[in-house]
């Protein structure tokens, strides 16, 4: 399998990546931008995708985790393995450090990066559901400079996020959640390897009584979503295993059931089953 | 620009090449330079058998442009063995002895991917062996005995101490001390 012919440009600037996307979007040129390529060049050579013009993105100013005010800031180009393996993911953002570590294979968390991975927005990726849960802040740059966005509004639909053609995004900024207790735990889909379901969840709690929940889900529905009836239910109570399974039973409270996705392998109504199971599992060894 | 003038670092050897935009990595190594240890299996990014390493990473060259490797150094299993007596790797040694392989197609990637792990975690636990190589398949061996090939590996190759003077000896051959 060979990607159609298409022009290729490499790029080392953000200021640069936008100037050609800009340009190229003005000529009417079917542009992608490549991050680490494995979305991008594997629908390529599936022929799902056929850019005239591939921008190879290769700015080391968007590689690394840095530290601001307690929260974490990653450049959208840094690899899922050095995610995984950075001791500050771990400590301030670890309903990340936990998604990341699920991603594909040894080989894929060694190129793909968690910028490409958002932009996206496979409706089965793990980070989604982490940077929703982790309640991040996306920065976007563009052509008229930059704004930025919570992760609750970036993603649209399958595939689809408010990115616009022109624009880059830069930075995923982390909130700490040094004291919070978070997991993201996933049930493995037996052919595609992404998740079939896979729950974030992030709890902040004052002693026993849970003060703010983040609960996010990948995988069942059309994109990642937060799960708000859930949130609901366990805000302003203990996170209990009775609370935690009548929290879970909200799961699909916020979905309707034509939503769910459904595969060869896989129905709605099993996703349906396995959102609640795994929002339960998921609280569980948040707290544990 | 359609085409591009690239240069690799292949197993120590600089390489200059000509490459369509769209050259996968994997057809540049095997089929412009000749270096076939990574062989195309899959082609979807799924079975690893295409698995090289890129400036010390284990990737997948088939889900990579050869354009974005330009200046690059890539090594493949290829070079594993003694250059000069053939001698083998103790990773490939461990695959041999333990019967980790069948038809051997899967090999290579196998073999890269063990490297890379053992240099990060020289003593990995029977799950964290099947847990690094979960984008390798074969569909010969049932895994069983690649466990063991890399669990014996990992005894020798010990937390990349293997040296060429005494210790971890292959069927009484000293081991190479390439690719620590």
């Amino acid at each position: 399998m060979f990607p159609a012919a298409f022009d290729y440009e490499r790029v080392d600037s953000v200021a640069e990546a936008v100037e050609r996307l800009t340009a190229h979007a003005e000529a009417g040129r079917e542009t992608e931008l490549l991050a680490g390529g494995h979305g991008l060049v594997p629908a390529m050579k599936a022929g799902d995708r056929a850019p005239e013009v591939v921008v190879d993105l290769d700015a080391d100013e968007l590689i690394g985790v840095t530290e601001r005010e307690g929260g974490l800031v990653v450049g959208a180009l840094t690899t899922y393995a050095a995610l995984a393996d950075s001791d500050l993911v771990r400590d301030r953002a670890p309903v990340l450090a936990d998604a990341v570590a699920e991603v594909g294979d040894v080989q894929i968390r060694n190129r793909g990066t968690l910028g490409g991975n958002l932009v996206e927005a496979h409706p089965a990726a793990d980070p989604p559901a982490a940077v929703l849960a982790a309640d991040a802040t996306l920065v976007l740059v563009g052509p008229d400079g930059d704004r930025e966005v919570s992760a609750a509004d970036f993603f649209v639909d399958e595939r689809e996020t408010i990115v616009e053609p022109a624009e880059v995004l830069t930075e995923i900024r982390v909130p700490s959640a040094v004291r919070a207790d978070a997991a993201y735990l996933r049930r493995t889909h037996p052919a595609t390897g992404y998740a079939l379901v896979g729950v974030a969840a992030v709890l902040d709690r004052d002693g026993e009584t849970v003060t703010d929940a983040r609960v996010a889900a990948t995988g069942a529905v059309e994109r990642a979503v937060r799960l708000p009836a859930v949130e609901r239910a366990l805000t302003g109570g203990p996170a209990d295993g009775d609370a935690r399974a009548a929290a879970a039973a909200d799961a699909g409270a916020d979905l309707a059931a034509e939503r769910f996705r459904s595969d060869p392998s896989v129905s709605g109504e099993f996703r349906q089953q396995l959102l609640e199971t795994y929002v339960e599992w998921a609280l569980a060894a948040a707290v544990a | 620009m359609a085409d591009h003038d690239i240069t690799l670092t292949v197993n120590g050897t600089a390489e200059s090449l000509t490459v369509e935009s769209r050259t996968l990595l994997v057809h540049a190594l095997r089929d412009d330079l000749g270096y076939t240890a990574p062989n195309v299996g899959c082609e979807s990014g799924k079975c690893g058998a295409c698995t090289v390493s890129l400036d010390g990473d284990a990737v997948k060259s088939c889900t990579i442009l050869a354009v974005e490797a330009d200046g690059s150094e890539v090594r493949t299993a290829g070079a594993l063995a003694d250059e000069t007596d053939g001698e083998l790797h103790p990773i490939q040694a461990a695959f041999h002895e333990e019967h980790g392989l069948q038809c051997g197609y899967c090999t290579p990637g196998m073999l890269m991917t063990t490297e890379e792990l053992l240099a990060e975690n020289p003593s990995p636990s029977r799950a964290e062996i099947r847990r690094a190589l979960k984008g390798n398949v074969c569909r010969c061996t049932g895994y069983g005995n690649i466990v063991d090939a890399v669990e014996t590996a990992a005894e020798r190759v010990d937390g990349g101490e293997t040296t060429a003077t005494d210790g971890g000896r292959v069927d009484g051959r000293p081991e190479s001390a390439e690719g620590e």
